[in-house]
């Protein structure tokens, strides 16, 4: 099962390492699987060691250490050193909670590439209200450390309807902090963003403004700060080429050493997911049936198996097709050919009716009432 | 975005150029980001070390390939990779 002659099995490029689930703030559209509590048994160090150098030997040279919180791994400088040290760029992926001077300091003496601080909004009482924990401060100032120790900068701000009316104040906070690049994530409808969705899904009106703000921006601050803008797909006619194609890009590994095709596969029943501590890196992406479920084009159904687009987004996402229409190997209702696509207007409507909810927010007792 | 003759070209502390065996090319590595390089383009960026300017580069390339006329292609390369913010220019002091 290692592809098929019209589709060969490529190496993986990307290594997204989920050190762990811990993570002191609370925000209500963590990508982390709804049920993150019941996977305990972390990896240890060895295992991450061992990881890192099984994929950097297939060809994965950018790796993201993320979480949860990463800073909650006590072995993180050493994890970072044994990445840098195998030629991988290494980027941590950060709330910055738990950043201190001394620990931007050791990392980098360790080998640490990238920063990226993610800040929930240029407003201090929103910031703390969305994380869950009174954090807005010292995220700004862990960006200006970041910057004063020669990292490029990252700054992440999450879009949705809490916050995408603050689209000016978002620039203006990552211009004023220095930011290298800004990544202006729309928020992709997963794990905790999908239990949100109504309370987070912005309007067409709210996306096409906020949209033409970040554009002017992208001109004026051409050469000095890149803007990356993720789609909110819900708002396209085609769907996105999720992952670059399953199994072709990525590998996200879960914190307990879970393999996985895109991180939020984990939501795909029945997938079995093999795990790095019963098969290597090399066997999982090659032979493992989770990694090949979906490799290629011979899995697709109508409309994407004659469509001449397939090629260019691989039929969309998988859990999107799941979490939207039951079956993981549907079109993603995303697409205007999908015959599910009135699942999107669905939702898009339920957004715009605004009806009385709260949040909930993506934590240990949450995760433990809605995974029961 | 055009070159100043004059200055001197370093690589972009914010970049890392490196050689990747797996795919056998040189690649420039950024914050989540990746160019992969054709030879040309990978000669041309690693005499950017801070001790030449464009003069520099194209004399030190065409003694190597025993050639000559590569200024332009060269200049054309390097102001695309100074767009892009791959390279600096700093002046000689």
């Amino acid at each position: 099962m290692a592809g098929s002659e019209s589709f060969p099995v490529t190496k993986p490029r990307w290594l997204l390492a989920e050190l762990t689930y811990s993570c002191p703030l609370q925000c209500p559209y963590c990508s982390n699987p709804i049920d993150f509590a019941r996977h305990k048994n972390e990896l240890g160090t060895d295992d991450w060691q061992r990881v890192f150098s099984e994929a950097r030997a297939m060809g994965a040279v950018q790796l993201g250490l993320s979480g949860g919180e990463p800073l909650t791994r006590a072995d993180l400088t050493i994890l970072v050193r044994h990445a840098r040290q195998l030629g991988y760029y290494t980027n941590l992926i950060t709330s910055g909670y738990g950043m201190t001077e001394s620990k931007i300091v050791e990392l980098k003496d360790a080998g640490l590439d990238h920063i990226q601080v993610s800040i929930q909004s240029p407003e201090k009482t929103l910031n703390d209200q969305l994380a869950g924990t009174e954090s807005f401060e010292h995220k700004k100032q862990v960006a200006r450390l970041v910057k004063k120790h020669g990292y490029p900068m990252v700054l992440c701000v999450v879009i949705h309807r809490q916050n995408i009316h603050q689209m000016r104040g978002i620039l203006e906070m990552a211009s004023e902090l220095g930011a290298d690049y800004l990544e202006l994530a729309n928020t992709q409808y997963y794990g905790w963003a999908h239990i949100n969705r109504d309370l987070l899904l912005p309007t067409r009106e709210q996306f096409q403004e906020a949209e033409a703000i970040a554009q002017s921006y992208k001109e004026q601050l051409k050469g000095k700060m890149k803007i990356y803008y993720v789609v909110p797909d819900y708002y396209e006619n085609r769907p996105k080429a999720c992952m670059n194609g399953w199994g072709t890009t990525f590998l996200t590994i879960a914190p307990d050493g879970t393999a996985l095709p895109c991180h939020s596969a984990r939501e795909l029943p029945g997938l079995e997911c093999p795990n790095v501590r019963e098969m290597s890196v090399q066997d999982i992406w090659i032979n493992s049936t989770a990694f090949n479920k979906f490799r290629g084009f011979d899995w697709m159904k109508e409309p994407c198996r004659t469509c001449p687009e397939r090629t260019k987004d691989f039929g969309g996402c998988r859990c999107q097709a799941y979490l939207l229409t039951g079956d993981m190997t549907n079109t993603d209702p995303v697409c205007s050919l999908s015959p599910h696509r009135d699942r999107i207007l669905e939702a898009i409507e339920a957004a715009g009716a605004q009806e009385p909810k709260t949040l909930v927010f993506r934590n240990v007792k949450n995760s433990t009432r809605l995974s029961a | 975005m055009s070159l100043d003759p004059d200055k001197l070209l370093t690589f972009s502390p914010l970049h890392r150029l490196q050689w990747e065996e797996a795919q056998q090319r040189h690649v420039i590595l950024y914050p989540e980001g990746m160019v992969e390089l054709n030879a040309t383009a990978a000669e041309i960026l690693q005499l950017c070390d801070g001790s030449r300017n464009l003069d520099g580069i194209v004399e030190e390339l065409e003694q190597k390939f025993q050639t000559g006329g590569l200024r332009d292609d060269i200049r054309e390369m390097l102001e695309d990779a100074l767009l892009h913010g791959w390279i600096r220019e700093f002046s000689r002091h």
